[in-house]
């Protein structure tokens, strides 16, 4: 059976391009890029370029790039970086929708360290308040995180805007980019923001690299220390085969930039169109208008996520869920609790998104596979809108 | 993704009994839209006292759909008494077993099964209009006292996070955790009554600030570490000041979310009652 792959946002299938660039350094030229002899040396030549590619992406100076080993790693570092560079500031400002990389690391921060996070909230399509932000500034504020794109609605922050705002109070601002890049338009000679992180596999490069951007002339304490990798900023041998591979992905990234906002956008407007169309008790979840070209984010009303995940996946289609059995928490995704999904809704949220390699074909399975599914679960299930209201009807933001 | 048995994927992909009885003779509602996991059970009894027909309606996952399936081929053809007696360790093995995560599914089978045995002996309404003698233990997720310690002794759980995986409470803010563990131990007939005697007022009482302090080390390394050992974490003991203790957690419990609750009523409750109830305990 063919997979019908609607599962970009966790991962991406590495191009086959990106592959070949990174093959032979597994086993021809697989010399360390810091040796002295040229067998190392051509090896750092290519993490050079790789350097120059990601950069490029970014509109950023090579020297901006530090390679990690994802996107978890670079936010760790960011943070933690500007922590240390100003000790006596002791208030983060982040999101309550971000990734866990920036949550639970905010949350040990607290904990472990005493620091005061300031978690801004969102409206019910998960879209941040510029004024709840402003005022949320502190004399003390060490560092805003705030994520570009959300990787469960696809949201876009306005990040500049944000960034603008940081610069004028004086405080660093990082922005965790590890669903944006690739997907939108980043110019870092515009956009004021300090540092900004990105992982590999998430624009069809392969997992266990990633990068942060860090802005010149940024008071820099490195997280990993050990030899002089990465200019002192990140010891450790370089994956460089990792590294190779992700300079590759950015530049076909840039190139197929246009196709992710045309041709990518109009699957997935046609896959949302027709499931919301088709299938009666379902919403949106998400900003319609500032969201990812790929990604599209649908609860269906009165059926559990996991079943409709497990149905559809009997028919090769993998996509991913907000409910909560699918995570082994028992409670749905808290980005969608941050919104304030009615619980109606909340459990049966299901995350499409989309990659330069779906095909219409593909798309359209699913708008007619998926109606007759969602119906039989409903069939299943003692509620529905025309049976009984739902047994309890607290706040999510309990 | 989970790991389901053959038979839980048949049952899934397959529910036998799905629907209701326009006569049935007990209904058993429980769980809720909000608790991400609802089960109507209809049961219909014939005159020998056989339950003829039974069917069900799951709002829930492949598990809960599963466990509902199968409760209801378990059930046609037993006598109201048999019935009574199948358990939610019955029902998932019948279905081959349930990841230890997605057990409260068949306690949710067990639950209904309990209602409707109940409203069909008068005994009891249907959930709806059912209201709880107990405490409600989990607001989360609607969870009472009854029900976990019946979870506790019928499955003999042991920590808390097995009473989360067999009956969700405890599995949303964590303010319920310390009751959790108070139910275990009452449970566990751990809960005993103080005897009245002529021992003092607490335990250090009247001992010297050295013999306090190993004490308190004591009760650290004897009575908590081992429990915060047994999920990963542990625990050092950093300063005594007076009254106040000053702790470091280490391993798991550092980045626990639950770390404070762990703090004032694991670490907090364990030194007052053992030690002196003047005590107080912070992270340092």
């Amino acid at each position: 059976m063919k997979t019908i792959y609607l599962d970009n946002n966790a991962t991406t299938q590495v191009d086959p391009a990106v592959f070949e660039a990174m093959k032979p350094y597994f086993t021809e030229l697989y010399g360390n890029p810091s040796s002295m002899h040229r067998f190392g040396g051509q090896v750092g030549i290519k993490l050079k370029e790789a350097r120059a590619s990601v950069a490029n992406l970014l509109g950023c100076a090579p020297e901006e790039i530090i390679f990690t080993s994802c996107g978890s790693e670079s936010d760790n570092t960011a943070i933690r970086s500007a922590l240390a560079a100003r000790p006596e500031r002791r208030h983060i400002i982040t999101t309550a929708v971000e990734h866990p990389a920036i949550l639970s690391l905010c949350k040990f921060l607290e904990k472990r360290d005493g620091y005061e996070v300031t978690y801004l909230g969102t409206d019910d399509r998960g879209r941040l308040d510029l004024e709840e932000y402003k005022a949320a500034i502190r004399p003390d504020t060490a560092i805003v995180s705030i994520m570009w794109a959300n990787n469960e609605t696809g949201n876009i922050h306005p990040i500049e805007e944000m960034a603008k705002i940081a610069k004028e109070h004086d405080v660093f601002f990082h922005t965790d980019a590890v669903q944006a890049v690739g997907k939108v338009d980043i110019d870092l000679s515009k956009v004021p923001v300090d540092m900004l992180s990105l992982s590999g596999h998430k624009l069809h490069g392969p997992k266990g690299v990633g990068a942060l951007f860090v802005r010149k002339r940024l008071p820099f304490r490195p997280y990993l220390i050990g030899g002089h990798q990465e200019r002192s900023r990140r010891a450790g041998t370089e994956n460089t085969t990792g590294i190779i591979a992700l300079g590759k992905a950015c530049e076909l990234a840039r190139e197929h930039m246009k196709e992710e906002n045309t041709e990518v956008k109009r699957l997935r407007d046609k896959l949302e169109t027709g499931l919301l169309k088709a299938i009666p008790d379902t919403k949106l979840n998400g900003d319609p208008e500032h969201r990812l070209p790929n990604t599209t984010n649908i609860s269906f009303g009165y059926v559990e996520g996991e079943a409709i995940l497990l149905m559809i996946d009997q028919m090769g289609i993998a996509a991913s869920s907000g409910s909560a059995c699918t995570s082994g928490s028992l409670e749905p995704s808290h980005v969608l609790r941050a919104m304030g999904v009615p619980f109606t809704f909340a459990h049966g949220s299901i995350r499409f998104s989309l990659s330069r390699f779906n095909t219409e074909e593909e798309i359209d399975f699913v708008i007619e596979i998926l109606p007759p599914i969602i119906k039989n679960l409903r069939k299943l299930s003692p509620f529905s809108a025309d049976k009984k209201a739902p047994a309890c009807t607290k706040s999510f933001s309990e | 993704m989970w790991e389901y048995t053959d038979k839980v994927k048949d049952h899934f992909l397959n529910p036998r009994n799905v629907g209701t009885l326009e006569d049935a003779d007990g209904v058993g509602e429980v769980g809720s839209l909000a608790c991400g996991d609802a089960l109507t059970l209809y049961i219909k009894v014939d005159d020998e006292g056989k339950i003829s027909d039974a069917k069900f309606q799951t709002f829930g996952c492949a598990s809960a759909i599963a466990s509902s399936s199968a409760l209801t081929e378990m059930l046609i053809g037993k006598t109201v008494e048999e019935a009574e007696k199948v358990s939610n360790k019955d029902i998932a093995e019948y279905l081959g077993g349930l990841p230890r995560e997605k057990m409260h599914c068949s306690v949710m089978g067990q639950e209904a099964l309990e209602q409707a045995i109940k409203n069909m002996r008068g005994e009891a309404p249907s959930k709806m209009e059912h209201s709880h003698e107990g405490e409600l233990i989990c607001e989360c997720f609607g969870v009472f006292d009854e029900e976990i310690l019946h979870a506790i002794k019928e499955n003999d759980l042991k920590t808390v996070e097995d009473v989360t995986n067999f009956t969700k409470a405890g599995g949303g803010c964590g303010k319920c955790i310390p009751d959790l563990e108070r139910l275990l131990a009452e449970a566990h007939g751990e809960g005993v009554c103080p005897t009245p005697s002529s021992k003092p007022a607490f335990p250090a009482e009247g001992m010297t600030n050295i013999q306090r302090m190993h004490l308190i080390e004591s009760i650290i390394d004897n009575d908590v570490r081992p429990k915060l050992q047994a999920d990963g974490g542990n625990i050092e003991l950093v300063d005594i000041d007076r009254d106040a203790v000053v702790v470091r957690f280490l391993g798991m419990c550092s980045g626990c979310p639950s770390s404070q609750a762990t703090l004032k009523n694991l670490v907090e409750t364990a030194l007052r009652e053992k030690v002196d109830p003047a005590l107080t305990v912070r992270e340092g």
